[in-house]
């Protein structure tokens, strides 16, 4: 290899690699070091090693709880995304329509307006003055107006609501890829249409399905927009947490360290998640 | 047309005036086939004359438009696939990648609720009938090509199926490979006795491995018998020139005697033919001669000139300028090989020239 030939893949990298640098690696080395900068007051801090910020985080039960109510959060999100998601998925893989592109497209239409408009829908849906309770009051089935908005349940409807397309196009991708060939033989080979799907189509869109999981927990653990439309004090996630922290309290030194926090805890889960729930595993734990 | 095979003690296939189209566009176009039991049949013709179309209506993955079914003696078109018994072959193999051999090959023995430790002694007979006993805990993805077609041909004998169905099972595999297979696919199947269908667009295959080719163009069939038969006795104008080389001179029957129809041909030339009974004089005929046929030399009725010579050691293929005309002959190497521009002269036994009559058919 002459070195034009070696220094040609770096080249290629270069743009990819600067931008990581500049918008990623950077922020979070800054950030890094403010999580050990001491808190004076709103606003205002000193260039002074502390651990003080850290100490904090891991002695403080609050964020312990918030940490661990955005993780089930995100789960549950994540598994009703996939519940909901693979039926469409599954249907636009394989439907015999002619304009698939069309069903595809529609997938993506909501993208075209504000993720923050989609969200603010919501409160003219679930809101005591929303379309349902009207409806429900003037049907005569409930007297009071339910508690719909404002509550957990609100905040991960509204999660799914931007979450579903990921996992769709996600599972749509992996069954679009397999071979409609394995069906065939799987009936042929004695199968009904019901233990064909359960042979082949759902093993073999487990990556796709597996990836969209991760995608969308990792999207809702992050989330704080919702939330803070969509949920009361007591469903803020932690992103709701640090945005408080850095914008209400103008505590920098505890916001990074909180950021810190919950890109480590993600980091990692999404490593230990790809490790054990790798294509070869999922493909060998099904196989049976 | 008449039916070139008579049928065999058992039918163990049938097809009745099956139709199948897509939209518009007919596929498989008034299909009668019927196939004894135990029998080799192949399926020949060009891609898309519809033949991966009728195997796929036996196996129930296509509905056919209008005709039946029957296989084993059971009508199976109006019963769902997965409670029809037959095996399927793909070109592509279609091995489940995220199953080991053992679970590939068990899989039709499980959907029919046999016992375990059956299945582990079926799946190992069925390794050893392909020649590859001891790879069960292999995944598809870590064999050959080759392995993995015998895999899929495990996969779809174990089962017992009534017929088993072969889609172009060696058009994916390399040449030397493909010859090797055919020997084993053949063999296994006389063992195991099975009535096979094998669709390919190879005549070669065909005529090599079969116990009747069936020769189908654009959706109907055209011919079929012994290889031998479709080979020798083309009855269309399609099997003519679809299998082997052939020439075909359009003419015009001049006389008819002493068994002889003699055609003068359009460019003023005579070749006589061994006269069907329907043969009259007037007629508008083509002659089919195979290129084998066509004999080169320096005495014979028809002159003409050597436009192009290609040697293949014992034999050497010649294009011949013969009046406007032109012919193609395979011919053994006597004394020497015939130069470009060399003139020659050619001669047709009467009966290497079958007559075609106008529409294309072999005159009775
Ligand atoms: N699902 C389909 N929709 C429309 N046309 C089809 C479909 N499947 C096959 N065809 C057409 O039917 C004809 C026969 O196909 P096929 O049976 O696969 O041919 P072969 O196996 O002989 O190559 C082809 O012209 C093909 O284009
Ligand atoms: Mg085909």
């Amino acid at each position: 290899m002459s070195s034009a030939d070696r220094r040609r893949p770096w080249l290629l990298l270069a743009p990819a690699l600067v931008t990581l640098v500049v918008l990623m690696i950077l922020p979070i080395g800054i950030m890094t070091v403010f999580s050990f900068y001491q808190f004076e007051t709103a606003g205002v801090e000193k260039e002074v090693f502390t651990t003080e910020n850290w100490r904090e985080f891991f002695t403080d039960g609050f964020y312990h709880m918030f940490l661990w109510k955005t993780a089930r959060v995100a789960a549950i999100t994540a598994i009703l995304c996939a519940l909901l998601g693979y039926p469409p998925a599954y249907f636009i893989a394989m439907t015999g329509y002619k304009h698939k592109w069309l069903l595809l497209l529609l997938l993506i239409v909501p993208f075209w307006i504000s993720f923050t408009i989609r969200t603010f829908s919501w409160i003219h849906i679930l809101g005591e003055q929303g379309v349902i309770n009207v409806l429900l009051m003037k049907a005569g089935i409930i007297s009071e107006p339910l508690r719909m908005l404002y509550t957990e349940g609100a905040v991960i409807m509204g999660m799914i609501h931007f979450l579903l397309p990921y996992m769709i196009l996600n599972v749509y991708v992996s069954i679009e890829g397999i071979d409609r060939n394995l069906i065939s033989a799987a009936r042929t080979l004695g199968c009904t249409a019901g233990q064909a799907f359960y042979e082949v189509v759902l093993p073999l869109s487990l990556p796709g399905l597996m990836a969209g999981l991760l995608l969308c927990f990792v999207l809702a653990a992050g989330s704080y927009v919702t939330p803070e439309i969509l949920g009361s004090t007591r469903d803020a996630l932690f992103g709701n947490i640090i945005f408080d922290t850095i914008m209400g309290q103008l505590n920098w030194p505890l916001g990074s360290t909180l950021s810190l926090v919950l890109l480590v805890m993600l980091g990692v889960i999404a490593a230990i998640y790809s490790r054990y729930m790798g294509l070869s595993r999922v493909f060998k734990g099904l196989g049976a | 047309m008449k039916k070139a095979c008579a049928m065999t003690a058992e039918t163990a296939v049938q097809l009745r005036n099956v139709t199948l189209s897509y939209g518009e566009f007919v596929a498989v176009n008034n299909v009668s086939l019927s196939i004894g039991r135990g029998e080799f049949v192949t399926l020949l013709g060009p891609s898309g004359c519809g033949k991966t179309t009728i195997l796929r209506s036996i196996a129930g993955l296509v509905q056919p438009t209008g005709g039946e079914i029957e296989v084993a003696g059971r009508r199976i078109d109006n019963i769902p696939i997965h409670k029809r018994n037959i095996g399927l072959v793909f070109q592509n193999y279609a091995l489940f990648p995220h199953k080991s051999v053992f679970d590939n090959i068990a899989f039709g023995l499980k959907y029919r609720n046999v016992e375990k430790s059956v299945i582990a002694q079926k799946v190992k007979r069925a390794l050893d009938m392909v020649r590859l006993p001891g790879v069960e805990k292999k995944l598809p993805s870590e064999m050959s090509g080759g392995q993995q077609q015998r895999i899929a041909l495990a996969r779809a004998i174990v089962i017992e199926p009534d017929v088993l169905l072969l889609d172009e099972p060696l058009s994916a595999l390399d040449a030397n490979l493909r010859e090797e297979m055919r020997t084993e696919l053949k063999t296994i199947q006389r063992e195991v006795g099975i009535t096979t269908i094998f669709v390919t667009h190879d005549q070669e295959e065909a005529l090599a491995m079969s116990d009747r080719v069936v020769v189908m163009n654009k959706g109907v069939i055209e011919q079929q018998g012994s290889p031998e038969d479709v080979y020798r006795r083309p009855e269309t104008r399609f099997v003519a020139t679809f299998l082997g080389q052939s020439n075909l001179l359009p003419g015009r029957i001049a006389s008819v005697g002493n068994g002889l129809a003699t055609v003068s041909l359009d460019n003023g030339q005579q070749i006589e033919a061994a006269a069907p009974s329907a043969a009259k004089a007037g007629m508008a005929v083509t002659g089919v001669v195979r290129a084998q046929k066509v004999v080169v030399g320096k005495t014979g009725p028809i002159q003409g000139k050597i436009i192009s010579v290609s040697y293949l050691g014992g034999t050497a293929a010649y294009f011949i300028d013969a009046a406007g005309i032109r012919l193609q002959s395979i011919s053994t190497i006597e004394e020497r090989i015939w130069r470009e521009g060399e003139a020659v002269a050619i001669s047709i036994a009467p009966a290497d020239c079958q007559l075609l009559d106008e529409t294309g058919h072999r005159l009775q």
